[in-house]
């Protein structure tokens, strides 16, 4: 008796959760269409993403460019080995690679700022005193990051893009022995436009996630720094979760 | 009829807790109204409610004759353009300069140009015995009482035309809450503004008040002229403005 109580209990706040986080995102989007819209900002948070990310995602592509090909070669005979290996690693990273992993570490570090800062303005009264000073929150904190998100993870992606591909390359050339004529022209033989526009969509999408559950979970914080711990930690496990369940459902609308 | 602000049988609870139970409190234009109650009575929730901050779950707000509750996005920022609201704990803006923060209101809300709106909070900021140089720290490089400042600063920037204070003088040292009194004395005379504030400080409160209500268990237990409170023939009131422990009033130990 007391399990099922509890069972629907924990049910039914999550639904309302869902609710809530529907609302939010209607809410929000439709900011994104009306003026005012905070172009300094939006800028402000465009760097924050899309330039200071690029360390972070630029060294998670190289690596896993590499690793691709290392794990790739060990598989095919050596005569296909040197078509197949660039294969491998143009199509994954243009399709899943790129935009999963870039959408991971933009997750928890992005992802994470954005609620601990505006989950502690919430909690010391500054969203309050936006709105008293006839300032929308909603317009003032939470569209300039969604379309930074949205339009910088594209960016980050098409880097990571890049640079996983010349890890292969690099790897390729120096430790399997390929030529470098030929593991660049198998690279653009494999290269399809397809591959690369389903990879900046899921990209446009993931930026549009993490930046949504940074907001929604500040802006729903409450009680002091432990909220806003719980807050921050909530936006970064909710958006990874949503960008592995999201990229499994695009690559079903793309490619089935 | 010249009330700015009345409220009828306001009620509001957090879950199970019943903050606010049918409060009424009516502030005439220009009139400078102090709210005083024990701590954790519901003042700041009485002010956010008027506010639109928190929405109340029964009862009427009206502004200028106007119902408040349920307004639309839009009016309830024409609503607040013409109000300052000092915060309890100055909630500025940590991530802009103090001047930012005092110009927030002529920026962001009368479209003043950055460079104006920089003077204009300089002088501001000059009415509450904050200099220039101020100006250009982060609120986190300031003591807790010059944060208090500069949010009342950004208070009164827009001239509003009702300002709240929310317990404007703790926190600052005797000499400083006296000179805060005075410039809240002043603002209503100048900008004819009416006032609504909280204080728990009775000096204060006879200092700026034209009229003192007390808050008790949800309701207003008392309104009166500002110079009747030291005999107001209440007894919880008595309790209050003489801070005796023994009384009608038992403070709640354990919250
Ligand atoms: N957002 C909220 N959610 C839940 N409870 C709240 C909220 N805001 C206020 N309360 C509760 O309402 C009660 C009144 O709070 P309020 O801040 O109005 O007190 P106060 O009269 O201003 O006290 P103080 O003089 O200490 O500032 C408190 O018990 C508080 O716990
Ligand atoms: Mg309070």
């Amino acid at each position: 008796m007391n399990l099922l109580a509890l069972v629907g209990r924990v049910f039914l706040a999550f639904l309302t959760q869902v609710g809530q986080f529907t609302l939010f995102a209607l809410v929000s989007l439709s900011h994104c269409l009306r003026p005012p819209f905070y172009l300094r900002l939006t800028a402000r948070q465009m760097i924050e993403i899309g330039y200071y990310s690029l360390p972070v995602v630029g060294l998670t592509a190289i690596f896993t460019g590499m690793v691709l090909a290392l794990q790739t070669s060990s598989g095919f005979s050596e005569l296909a080995a040197e078509s197949s290996v660039a294969m491998i690693v143009a199509w994954g990273m243009t399709r899943e690679l790129g935009p999963v992993l870039a959408g991971l570490m933009v997750a928890g570090r992005i992802g994470a700022a954005m609620a601990a800062e505006i989950g502690t303005m919430k909690v010391t009264e500054q969203v309050d005193a936006l709105y008293t000073l006839s300032t929308n929150p909603y317009k003032y904190l939470v569209v300039p990051r969604l379309i930074a998100g949205a339009t910088m993870l594209p960016l980050l992606v098409l880097v990571a893009d890049i640079i996983g591909i010349f890890g292969g390359y690099v790897l390729g050339t120096t430790k399997l022995g390929f030529s470098e004529h030929g593991y660049i022209s198998a690279t653009w033989r494999h290269l399809e436009f397809i591959g690369v526009v389903s990879g900046l969509t899921k990209a446009a999408v993931f930026g549009l996630v993490i930046a949504l559950m940074g907001c929604y979970h500040g802006i729903h914080s409450r009680g002091g720094a432990q909220g806003v711990g719980k807050a921050t930690t909530n936006a970064v496990v909710s958006a990874s979760i949503l960008i592995l369940l999201l990229n499994y459902v695009l690559t079903e609308m793309f490619f089935a | 009829m010249t009330d700015k602000i009345t409220l009828e049988n306001v009620s509001k609870s957090f879950g199970r807790k019943t903050v606010l139970d049918g409060l009424s409190l009516s502030v005439e234009k220009g009139q400078s109204l102090v709210i005083i109650g024990g701590s954790g009575s519901g003042k700041s929730v009485t002010l956010k409610c008027i506010l639109g901050l928190i929405h109340p779950d029964r009862g009427s707000i009206k502004v200028d004759g106007r119902e408040t509750v349920g307004l639309s996005g839009r009016e309830r920022a024409r609503m607040l353009s013409r109000f300052g609201m000092l915060f309890q704990g100055a909630a500025l803006f940590d991530s802009l300069p103090v001047w930012e923060n005092v110009a927030f209101g002529l920026i962001e809300g009368q479209g003043i140009r950055r460079k104006e709106a920089r003077d204009r909070a300089v002088d501001t900021l000059a009415q509450v015995g904050l200099g220039a140089d101020v100006g250009d720290l982060f609120p986190s490089e300031l003591s807790g009482g010059m944060q208090k400042r500069v949010g009342l600063a950004r208070a009164i920037a827009t001239r509003p035309e009702i300002i709240f204070f929310d317990e404007p003088t703790t926190g600052l040292d005797p000499i400083m809450a006296d000179v805060i009194n005075d410039l809240i004395v002043k603002c209503v005379k100048d900008l004819g503004a009416t006032t609504l504030s909280i204080t728990h400080d009775m000096s204060s409160a006879s200092k700026i008040a034209d009229r003192i209500a007390m808050l008790y268990q949800g309701r207003m237990i008392w309104e009166g002229p500002a110079k009747d409170v030291w005999n107001s023939g209440n007894d919880y009131v008595d309790q209050f403005v003489h801070g005796r422990a023994d009384g009608p009033i038992r403070m709640a130990l354990r919250a």
